[in-house]
């Protein structure tokens, strides 16, 4: 990624020149929202689509077998959420009332973890995290994303914004500059997606592993040689639900396949 | 922790030939990689697969630094007789995780 953006910041900096005011920043046209599995090649995408040859079902399995497992506390996951989870994952990031804040998926299923089970937090990026996210996630395989920005989210949604609209880093680019002015585009030899997180937890080629969202996000951060922020963290939280939002229409792929 | 993933057919006409999928989850390290520290990363790879059928081999094969993280393996047989199908794979220190399926054959 630092190669990558190395190369690149010469062209998009002249390509770009938009403000960061909020006001008068372009937005992804409705008609225009795809997912960046468009920009796959047919190999690649055909292996996501593969339910069995696609290696983030590897992660999705034991993730199904961590929610029928009890621990040692606690019951089992699948003792309170019999019918599963279908249709959860499209609507996360969420406001939590009983805390008082906004939980993206991993965030929503260790606070069930501790309440409910009485075990510690999983680490975020740990085995069983992206696992159990993973299997979370895939049964709204397909579902379109639709969270929800109003009410006591809003303030949180626009931090999110903030930060997606705020040119950071030695490079000075913002998210907006590659994922919404210059999609479509060549960068190296990627194609640049509109920076959705559908797909996610993915597995990434480059990764040779499952990854968050968050692990993403620390890739384009660290790209344009700016510091990543730690897993987890609140702002990230707040980027994931402006890009949910941002999102609208297209559905999870989880567990995708990305390079 | 690993998982396995086999895709078989449970029932086959005899004399038929079958798609055989497996996929386990393993790092493949190559042995070849440095970390953030500069630190050479050790290899640990899966060295041996095999998959008997009736207890006698029909497909093996030699696993070597460069293959990817979390092989998959797609090979065919014959079907005969009803039995089932084993598939080991073995790594560099000789640990074996071995996964098995059974194949009606009419
Ligand atoms: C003792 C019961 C119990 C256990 C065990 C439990 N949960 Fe929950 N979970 C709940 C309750 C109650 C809710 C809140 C339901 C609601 O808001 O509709 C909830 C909500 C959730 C939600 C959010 C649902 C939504 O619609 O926003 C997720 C995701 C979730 N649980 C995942 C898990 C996972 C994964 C595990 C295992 C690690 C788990 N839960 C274990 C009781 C439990
Ligand atoms: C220098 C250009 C650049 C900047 C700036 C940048 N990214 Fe990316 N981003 C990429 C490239 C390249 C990829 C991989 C190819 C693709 O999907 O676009 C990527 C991928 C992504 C993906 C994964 C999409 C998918 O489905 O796999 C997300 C999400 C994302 N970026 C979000 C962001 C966010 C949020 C920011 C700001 C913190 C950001 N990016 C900043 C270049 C950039």
């Amino acid at each position: 990624m630092i190669r990558l953006a190395g190369l690149v910041s010469i062209t998009l900096i002249t390509a770009c020149s938009a403000t960061t005011e909020v006001s008068d920043v372009p937005e992804l046209a409705a008609e225009d929202i795809v997912s960046a599995s468009v920009f796959l090649n047919s190999e690649t995408r055909a292996l996501q689509e593969d339910t069995f040859a696609n290696p983030g079902y590897l992660w999705v399995d034991r993730g199904e077998a961590l929610f029928s497992q009890p621990p040692a506390a606690g019951p089992a996951c699948i003792t309170c959420h019999e019918k599963g989870l279908r249709g959860v994952a499209a609507t996360y990031p969420a406001y939590d009332e009983n805390i008082g804040q906004v939980l993206n998926l991993e965030g929503r299923i260790n606070q069930c973890r501790v309440t409910q089970q009485s075990e510690p937090a999983w680490t975020f990026e740990s085995d069983e995290l992206l696992s159990i996210t993973a299997y979370v996630a895939n049964q709204s395989l397909g579902e379109p994303i639709s969270v929800d920005v109003n009410g006591p989210a809003r303030a949180v949604y626009e931090v999110g914004r903030d930060y997606f609209q705020t040119r950071r880093g030695q490079f000075n680019l913002s998210c907006q500059q590659c994922h919404t002015e210059n999609w479509g585009k060549r960068l190296r030899g990627d194609t640049l997606s509109q920076g959705h997180g559908n797909g996610f937890p993915a597995y990434r080629l480059e990764w040779e592993s499952l990854g968050s969202l968050h692990r993403r996000l620390r890739d384009c951060d660290t790209g344009v040689r700016a510091e990543p922020l730690p897993y987890g963290d609140p702002l990230y939280v707040a980027l994931e639900l402006y890009l949910a939002e941002r999102s609208k229409g297209i559905s999870i792929e989880t567990p995708g396949i990305r390079r | 922790m690993t998982s396995i993933r086999l895709a078989v057919p449970e029932t086959a006409i005899a004399g038929e030939i079958i798609e055989v999928k497996a996929l386990i989850r393993h790092p493949m390290e190559s042995g070849h990689r440095r970390g953030s520290r500069g630190e050479v990363i050790e290899r640990d790879i899966i060295t041996r697969f095999e998959c008997l059928y009736l207890g006698e081999q029909v497909f093996a094969a030699d696993f070597h630094p460069g293959i990817a993280a979390n092989p998959l393996l797609t090979f065919y047989v014959r079907a005969s007789r009803s039995g089932d199908l084993e598939f080991t794979w073995t790594d560099q220190h000789g640990a074996i995780w071995s996964e098995a399926s059974s194949l009606t054959v009419s």
